[in-house]
């Protein structure tokens, strides 16, 4: 096909008019080629091609996962219980105790020497001659169950708080967030010690012959601890977030074409303010961890039998020049957690904050 | 700024009368009285003693008098010691402010030095290894860390004396306290710095041929601490109470560990007076940095 000069307007000396006979029709190939070949992605796919891009993330999420597995995974055949006293033959071996890691006591080298298979304690035996081990398990368990449902404590009740506070605005929204201004004024230190110790002693005797008393009223109270005064931090983001997404001027394009109020809720306030809540919480787990260690150490975490990163890492300061090990295993473990959620929550972060996003 | 102020001081009162009812009326719910561990206690006494302490009227009496006697700056007798509160506060409290203090000095020294050398080196190995360090130290719980710092270095290496009262040493409490605050500092000061630095207003300064050292301690350096400033009032809080832990492990009689003792001793006008204190000073701490940094910047309007 050629174009007809002649329809074109004449052209000028010095113009700057393209002359169109000097240019040719581009085939549907050459098209083709000038046509972007990247698929539409979505804001979590974009997230999370940013996050496996991230190699101290998905370090974080790999050691994590692997912790995870083991602490499920290996209580079920492993031949030691974490309260039990170790036993050779049947009877309570009493010369288990403090044994250094991948040692035998002498009733189980005894035992060894007529024939028997002892399974090696990988990480030695505490005082009381149990599997150091499993102890450093199950501790990983309980630090690892409270930072994620304490987490997930805070989550909905600092979700529920803070939308309805920035949904309804106004009146409602000043008083609710006067409460949570002095709540979040509060010392949480002291008044996590304090609200655990009280709440100890009352669910003590209420809480017996439940089921929650198998959980431990230490726990149940750890739980009510950061129900009540951990959530203010959440509620607070989530009412900001729910304000700032409510002016955005994209809120208001989709309303001015008419996007009914569940459809902006759907695509553009919630996957705006999921990001911010998801990075929050991925940080408040080791923050949950840190608290139960604390209190753990002061005397206040789970009870007795039941061993968690905190109780171990406290119970072993006491013959620390000794016996350095009690201490390492469950330090490590505890830092491993710790750091890997801080990681994590950094990418995350990185990858989905929309304000950090270019 | 004005109007602000008093917003701000009002919710502090608030804070603190909220702080001490809790306190109060939690502590009166514990099931036994700082009485009731006495080894067989004739009726009549322990009758006479809760007299004697106001232990019979009902709770919410108790804690109307309460009120009126801290009002005259009174804050009872310990019921284990016997000891006038006040004193006890006064001596334990300048234990815990020298340790405190030192720690939250050099905490913030240290962390704005190594915060402005991480964005002045981006990318390069000192950042690197700043970032790395200061990632690490957030990770560990204080008591982990400070065992460990005893154990390694006054126990084993036998480099530093352990404290003790005739010989008070606080150099490795005063690190265990520091790192985390530090580490935070650190890390604000990154992100604020390396955001300052990519304002209009440090390239004009550049254009002008001043100085770099100028541009970073005076244009750079200065609008970088802002945010800084509002974490200083939350971490003097976080400070006051880790000290509980660190004065336990390195057992150094603090305000912490009287706090922990008044717990477990159920010392009532013990434990209302420590958490009354520190609470004030919690609080006290939190509406300065606000205030301060409302002040300071000029970006923000008051309402």
């Amino acid at each position: 096909m050629n174009y007809n000069t002649d329809k074109l307007p004449r052209k000028q000396l010095l113009s700057l008019q393209l002359d169109l006979s000097k240019f040719e029709m581009a085939s549907e190939d050459e098209k083709a080629q000038h046509e972007t070949m990247r698929e539409s992605t979505t804001f979590f796919r974009d997230g999370m091609k940013k996050l496996r891009k991230n190699p101290l993330a998905i370090m974080s999420l790999i050691v994590l996962f692997c912790l995870v597995l083991t602490i499920i995974v290996v209580p079920m055949f492993y031949p030691y219980s974490y309260e039990q006293m170790i036993t050779v033959n049947g009877k309570r071996d009493k010369t288990a105790k403090n044994l250094a890691p991948m040692t035998y006591s002498k009733n189980e080298l005894k035992a060894m020497e007529e024939g028997q298979k002892i399974f090696p304690h990988l990480f030695g035996t505490d005082e009381l001659c149990r599997d150091y081990f499993i102890r450093v398990l199950y501790g990983a368990r309980v630090s690892l169950a409270v930072g994620l449902f304490a987490s997930l404590i805070v989550l909905v009740i600092g979700l529920l708080y803070g939308s309805v506070s920035g949904y309804f605005g106004g009146k409602v929204d000043m008083v609710m967030m006067r409460i949570v201004d002095i709540i979040y004024s509060l010392p949480d230190t002291l008044m996590v010690v304090l609200l655990s110790v009280v709440l100890n002693q009352i669910l003590g005797t209420a809480l017996q012959g439940t089921i929650l008393a198998r959980v431990g009223n230490n726990m149940i109270s750890l739980f009510i601890v950061f129900g009540v005064l951990y959530w203010v931090g959440m509620a607070r983001l989530v009412r900001g977030q729910i304000l700032s997404i409510k002016t955005n001027e994209y809120v208001l394009a989709a309303r001015a074409l008419g996007a009914k109020s569940g459809r902006i809720i759907k695509r553009h306030i919630l996957p705006n303010c999921m990001s911010v809540i998801f990075i929050s919480v991925a940080l408040q787990i080791p923050s949950a961890i840190f608290t139960e260690s604390f209190l753990s150490f002061i005397g206040l975490g789970v009870q007795a039998p039941m061993p968690s990163l905190g109780s171990l890492a406290n119970a072993a300061r006491g013959g620390m020049q000794s016996y350095p090990y009690k201490m390492v295993f469950p330090a490590i473990i505890i830092c491993l957690i710790v750091l890997s959620f801080n990681l994590l929550g950094d990418g995350l972060r990185d990858a989905f904050d929309p304000k950090l996003r270019r | 700024m004005l109007k602000y102020t008093i917003k701000r001081v009002l919710l502090a009162i608030v804070t603190v009368f909220i702080i001490s009812a809790v306190t109060f009326f939690a502590m009166n719910a514990i099931p036994g009285g700082p009485f009731s561990k006495e080894k067989a206690p004739d009726p009549a006494v322990q009758a006479a003693l809760e007299a004697r302490f106001n232990l019979d009227k009902p709770v919410g009496q108790q804690y109307l008098i309460y009120l009126k006697n801290l009002a005259h700056g009174d804050f009872g007798i310990s019921l284990k010691t016997g000891r006038d509160i006040s004193q006890i506060i006064r001596e334990k409290f300048s234990v815990s402010a020298k340790l405190g203090g030192m720690a939250a000095a050099c905490a913030i020294v240290l962390g704005l030095l190594l915060g402005s050398t991480a964005a002045l080196c981006r990318n390069r190995w000192p950042d690197r290894l700043i970032i790395f360090l200061t990632t690490l130290f957030v990770s560990v719980p204080s008591f982990i860390l400070a065992t460990i710092l005893l154990l390694v270095f006054a126990l084993q290496l036998k480099w530093v004396g352990v404290f003790s009262t005739d010989n008070p040493n606080y150099i490795l409490p005063v690190i265990s306290l520091m790192l985390y605050p530090m580490s935070y500092i650190t890390r604000l000061t990154k992100s604020s710095m390396l955001d300052v630095l990519g304002q209009d207003y440090i390239r004009t300064a550049r254009a002008k041929g001043v100085r770099e050292s100028l541009v970073i301690f005076k244009h750079a350096l200065r609008n970088a601490l802002i945010p800084v400033v509002t974490y200083v009032g939350p971490m003097i809080a976080g400070i006051l109470t880790g000290s509980m832990v660190i004065e336990t492990v390195f057992t150094i009689g603090g305000l912490g560990t009287e706090f922990v003792r008044s717990i477990n001793n159920q010392d009532y006008p013990m434990i209302m007076a420590t958490t009354i204190f520190l609470a004030v000073l919690m609080v006290i701490a939190t509406l300065i940095s606000d205030l301060v940094y409302k002040l300071i910047d000029p970006k923000i309007n008051f309402d």
